[in-house]
């Protein structure tokens, strides 16, 4: 082509200096007008646009309440149960949940029946009859057993009571299992240690993921490819397996603190990898940025913009794969707990209360042992709709 | 324009929007333009200001969210009969007849434009059976003669390529291929030669005009390039955020460019004779954000010459300022 | 393409020796070594080891060797077919597993099988109609098959069948078959009862294979091929069928090398609810009897079969992607 060419595109430089070439009939060199909505764009940090993107995001938010509930039962589980979950009493096995009814006469006043327990003749089962005459009447915030909130604590109130007899004798909210426990007083302290668990679990996977993930994406080259080829490998096993091959050879006499830290290492350490791969990923662009943006600005606004705009964009990538990771840590959790290889009782976990429910007979019989499965499908669910607003919010496009 | 020139594609007051959940991005907002039979017209203006959105609204293939809101787009058919597109079902029968069979579309990324894994000849035979109701065997045999025509070299080989396997240049022309494969009335050309080299370029720019002077076709030339409008078109359009801000003849247009965002595009072009080393001309400013058009003549806010309480306010219309030249812009209204 | 296939089986086999040293180490695990075990469980049995077999097994494993010789010797023994004994068994590890592995990997493919069959047309759907009514249903169903675990469904599954049709519906085999001998009978019989293990084994891979295939097509539709494509003048269907949705499907294959592995875990545990003659109950068994030998040998073969089915995935993708059979990189 004769002519020399020149692209439109590049026209976007605002240019404060004034170069030798600019002949007559130079544009004005006025500010482009912006209306308010953009400059709020364009000062709002990442952290501001990232929740006003997830406050859009209807399931999420809806989530993340739920998340808090759970979380709050976690912190006040002793006080939300009412009774000792380790309490048991043959008499009282396999109770079914009972019925609360809130009125009595037309006016408010929460109460329950009296159940009394009977071995039917013929078949030498317990059964279990509900007296109407005899009126329970429901209390709160009422003493028990005493506990200590959070482990520090001291307190022996409780949110759920009765008047006149043993509150053990009296309430079955959700049932008794086997052994005659609460179910419902055992459920508040499965969700404590289910919940605290996949934390734990999340943490550890994110040091890994953090750790091997920053290698991989700051060094790039040789250990890159290595470590890249170890999640690839590590991603490409069957885990469940490994998992119980690894819980399994725990000795059966450590005490559940040690149980509950081992099983939590072993979830974690094959459960690092997503995480890896997502921080090299943002490792990687975050230095691809860092080089557009030196080349472009000057000083002291370049680490205003990385600590402005880039750390939180990378954090909240970080955030919500790490939300997204510990459901399946849940997962992991209750799955082991119900094979009887993860935590062993005493401790109560979701998995732990549901190996009760392993066979169709015990199923058949007293279906309610199958409640605890209801809390973690809500629990999963929640982590992966915030951890999907999450992601959403912090890379609309990707 | 022209009167004795009859129209192929007439283009009027057409708007296309988006609409987003953050605001609706205007991409067209009122553009007309006519495209002549056997014409090449070229379509010029800064990066994000509609040229394809209305290249895909002519083809009707504007993607969700996406939408024509308002105008026409009259195609005219053999015997001259005007057939409004805008009014058609998309993926109705007339309008896939007449897309590909009568408009071709070359895009700018050669590389992207094909499927990565089909072969270049399943694309263009694919396009002869559909519109020429020819057997399989017939297709096949156009499809080589039309990579001949584009001057693929052993073209009987090339047609089971893939498009990764040829080189940017004869993917192109391979491009080209398909969309002359139909003997169309029109062809659209978004940036076709944006992503080759300078020397490829110019053999794909000489070949469609080649193409052109053989089969009487007129073509829409998107460019950035005003170099690639000098040499190969008859008209030109000027677009600037999704309107048409000055239509007219190469020779008018270079040399009596009438609207100041004309005139300052055209400054932007280092001359020859320009010493090296001066700093090019830039345009004040840059394009306002999509969602937020300017109010008046979306140019106003850039404009050199702007009166002040006029084009803040009003927007200029598309006037005929002679010589087959039309402006919009308020520094001609009274001379109109 | 010859590169491609030198690559993966390379990664397979590293893979492999992976497995084989994460096995190795948990047979290691438990104090003693599985010699002590295995006079322990025999004598428990009421049977008896003499000191020559002791010594016998000590020299073919290389026990009072350093910890590297044993797992090369104990390779070498896996190499050539020798999988060891079973202790609670007291037969050798390669009849107890035989035809429960073959079952694992019966069922697995058919969860496989159902995932794809369901996961496609599914994902298709929702990338195309993005933002309809229909997509908010499937990303909800799925975001709750995917909430679910394998084993929770499996004894809803099971309770579901056992309250509302009095049908045990766990099991691979009607009790006539269960210890028959292989027959065109018995494997109808087999077909009969696979659909419900592999749709209980398969529904949260699904649900996580049609976000996969939703989001690729996503990528895909917005990319020039495909308006080139409609600007030739095909019906939108023809379009999206023809080219987006062929080209998502490369990387939709290739997320086998995840979900099989998923899904074989899945299966270990969802065969002890559902009561499969696989080799997950078996598992569970030897782990809980600390007969380490046997699980580790599980793990290994579990991990191999994982391992060839990826490779076999990648063979495939090799034949229907272009841009990797004629690629030479
Ligand atoms: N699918 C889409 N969704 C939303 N907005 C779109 C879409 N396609 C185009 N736009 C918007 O429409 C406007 C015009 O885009 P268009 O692609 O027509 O520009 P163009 O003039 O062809 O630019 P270029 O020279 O860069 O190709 C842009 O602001 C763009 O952001
Ligand atoms: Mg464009």
């Amino acid at each position: 082509m004769a002519e020399p060419e020149q692209d439109l595109k590049p026209h976007a430089t605002p240019s404060s200096s004034q170069g030798e070439g600019w002949g007559e009939g130079d544009f004005l060199d006025e500010d482009v007008t912006t209306t308010e909505a953009e400059e709020r764009i364009s000062v709002a940090t990442a952290g501001q646009l990232m929740w006003w993107r997830f406050r859009k995001h209807r399931l999420a938010m809806v989530s993340a309440v739920v998340l808090i509930i759970f979380y709050l039962v976690v912190i006040f589980a002793p006080f939300l149960a009412y009774v000792d979950p380790e309490l048991s009493e043959a008499q009282r096995s396999l109770m079914p949940p009972q019925p609360v009814h809130l009125f009595r006469e037309g006016r408010f006043e929460p109460h329950v029946y009296a159940v009394k327990g009977a071995r039917d003749p013929k078949t030498f089962k317990r059964v279990y009859v509900t007296d109407p005459n005899t009126v329970i009447p429901l209390r709160f915030f009422v003493k028990g057993f005493p506990y200590k909130l959070l482990g520090v604590i001291p307190s022996d109130i409780h949110l759920l009571g009765v008047e006149g007899v043993p509150v053990e004798e009296a309430l079955f909210i959700l049932g008794t299992d086997l052994n005659g426990r609460d179910l419902w007083s055992r459920l508040m302290f499965a969700t404590q240690m289910s919940l605290t668990i996949g934390l734990a679990a999340v943490a550890i996977s994110l040091f890994l993921g953090v750790l091997l993930g920053g290698i991989s994406g700051y060094f790039s080259g040789t250990v890159d490819t290595l470590i890249q080829r170890v999640i690839e490998i590590l991603r490409s096993l069957p885990t469940i397996p490994l998992w119980m091959g690894l819980a399994a050879a725990l000795p059966g006499s450590w005490p559940v603190q040690r149980v509950y830290l081992a099983i939590t290492i072993i979830i974690s350490l094959l459960g690092w990898t997503e995480l890896a791969r997502v921080v090299r990923g943002r490792f990687l662009t975050l230095r691809e940025e860092d080089f557009i943006t030196a080349a472009e600005l000057a000083g002291c606004s370049r680490m205003r913009i990385i600590f402005r705009h880039m750390v939180p964009s990378f954090l909240s990538h970080i955030i919500a794969a790490t939300t997204l990771a510990i459901p399946a840590m849940i997962i992991s959790e209750t799955s082991l707990s119900f094979l009887g290889l993860g935590l062993r009782p005493p401790a109560i976990s979701w998995g732990v209360l549901l190996e009760q429910a392993q066979n169709i007979q015990a199923l058949a019989i007293s279906p309610w042992l199958l409640l605890p499965a209801i809390p973690v499908i809500l629990a999963v669910l929640a982590f992966n709709f915030v951890g999907d607003g999450l992601r959403d919010a912090a890379d609309p496009y990707g | 324009m022209n009167d004795q020139r009859t129209p192929l594609l007439s283009v009027r007051d057409l708007k296309t929007y988006f609409f987003q959940d953050e605001g609706t991005v205007k991409a067209v907002d009122g553009a007309s333009f006519d495209v002549a039979r056997g014409q090449t017209l070229g379509i010029v203006g800064e990066s994000g200001c509609g040229k394809s959105v209305t290249a895909r609204s002519i083809l009707r293939i504007v993607e969700a969210p996406g939408r024509i809101v308002g105008g026409q787009i009259l195609w005219y058919d053999a015997k001259g009969q005007p057939t409004d597109l805008t009014q058609l079902d998309p993926d109705g029968h007339q309008m896939r007849s007449l897309r590909g069979r009568e408009i071709g579309l070359i895009f700018q990324e050669p590389m992207t434009s094909f499927s990565p894994v089909h072969t270049v000849g399943n694309q263009i035979i694919e396009a002869i059976r559909l519109h020429m109701g020819v057997s399989k065997a017939e297709a096949r045999r156009r499809a080589i003669e039309a990579l001949r025509q584009v001057g693929i070299p052993q073209p009987e080989r090339r047609i089971d390529d893939y498009a990764f396997q040829l080189s940017g240049g004869l993917r192109q022309r391979a491009m080209i291929a398909v969309a002359l494969s139909c003997d169309p009335r029109l062809l659209i050309a978004d940036e076709p030669t944006t992503a080759l080299d300078v020397t490829t370029q110019a053999q794909i720019l000489d070949l469609l005009r080649e193409l052109q002077q053989q089969r009487g076709m007129a073509i829409m030339l998107i460019t950035h390039n005003l170099g690639v409008v000098a040499e190969m078109c008859d008209d030109v359009v000027v677009m600037y955020l999704g309107r048409v801000v000055e239509v007219g003849s190469v020779d008018a247009i270079f040399h009596q460019a009438k609207h100041p965002y004309t005139r300052a595009l055209l400054r932007s072009i280092p001359a020859i004779t320009t010493p090296p080393r001066v700093k090019l001309h830039t345009i004040t400013g840059s394009i306002p954000h999509p969602y937020n058009r300017p109010s008046g003549c979306p140019f106003h806010p850039r404009c050199p010459e702007r009166l002040r309480g006029l084009c803040e306010v009003a927007e200029p219309a598309l006037r005929a300022v002679g010589n087959g030249q039309s402006v919009s812009c308020f520094l001609y209204e009274n001379r109109a | 393409m010859l590169a491609y296939i030198l690559r993966r089986l390379i990664l397979a086999l590293i893979t492999v020796i992976a497995i084989s040293i994460l096995s190795f180490v948990i047979i290691q695990l438990p104090p003693g070594d599985f010699i002590t075990s295995y006079i322990a469980s025999m004598s428990a049995g009421g049977g008896t080891v003499s000191e020559a077999e002791v010594e016998a097994l000590r020299e073919q494993y290389g026990l009072d060797q350093p910890i590297t010789v044993q797992y090369l010797k104990w390779v070498s023994q896996i190499v050539q077919g020798n999988f060891g004994m079973a202790l609670e068994w007291n037969r050798p590890v390669k009849d107890v597993i035989g035809d429960r592995l073959t079952l694992t990997v019966i069922i697995s493919l058919a969860a496989v099988i159902f995932t794809w069959a369901v996961a496609l047309p599914i994902g298709i759907y929702s990338a195309v109609k993005r933002y309809s009514i229909g997509d908010y249903i499937f990303t909800f169903i799925g975001f709750i098959g995917l909430a679910i675990p394998g084993f929770m469904l499996a004894l809803i599954v099971l309770y579901v069948g056992f309250r509302y049709f009095n049908a045990n519906v766990g099991g691979l085999f009607s009790p006539e078959y269960a210890e028959a001998p292989w027959s065109w009978a018995k494997f109808q019989d087999l077909l009969a009862h696979l659909p419900i293990p592999a749709v209980v084994l398969g529904l949260s891979g699904t649900a996580q294979m049609i976000r996969i295939m939703r989001s690729n097509l996503l990528d895909e539709l917005r990319k020039p091929y495909v308006m080139t494509a409609r600007a030739r003048g095909l019906t939108e269907m023809r379009v999206i069928l023809k080219y987006p949705v062929r080209v998502a499907m490369n990387p939709f294959i290739s997320t086998i090398g995840y979900l099989l592995p998923y899904i074989v875990s899945g299966s270990i545990i969802v065969s002890l609810v559902l009561s499969l003659p696989t080799v997950g109950p078996l598992l569970l068994k030897a782990l809980i009897a600390q007969d380490m030998f046997l699980a580790g040998t599980i793990i290994l073969l579990l991990g191999v079969m994982t391992v060839i089915g990826t490779f076999i995935s990648d063979l495939l993708l090799m034949w229907v992607d272009p841009r990797i059979r004629l690629e030479r990189r």
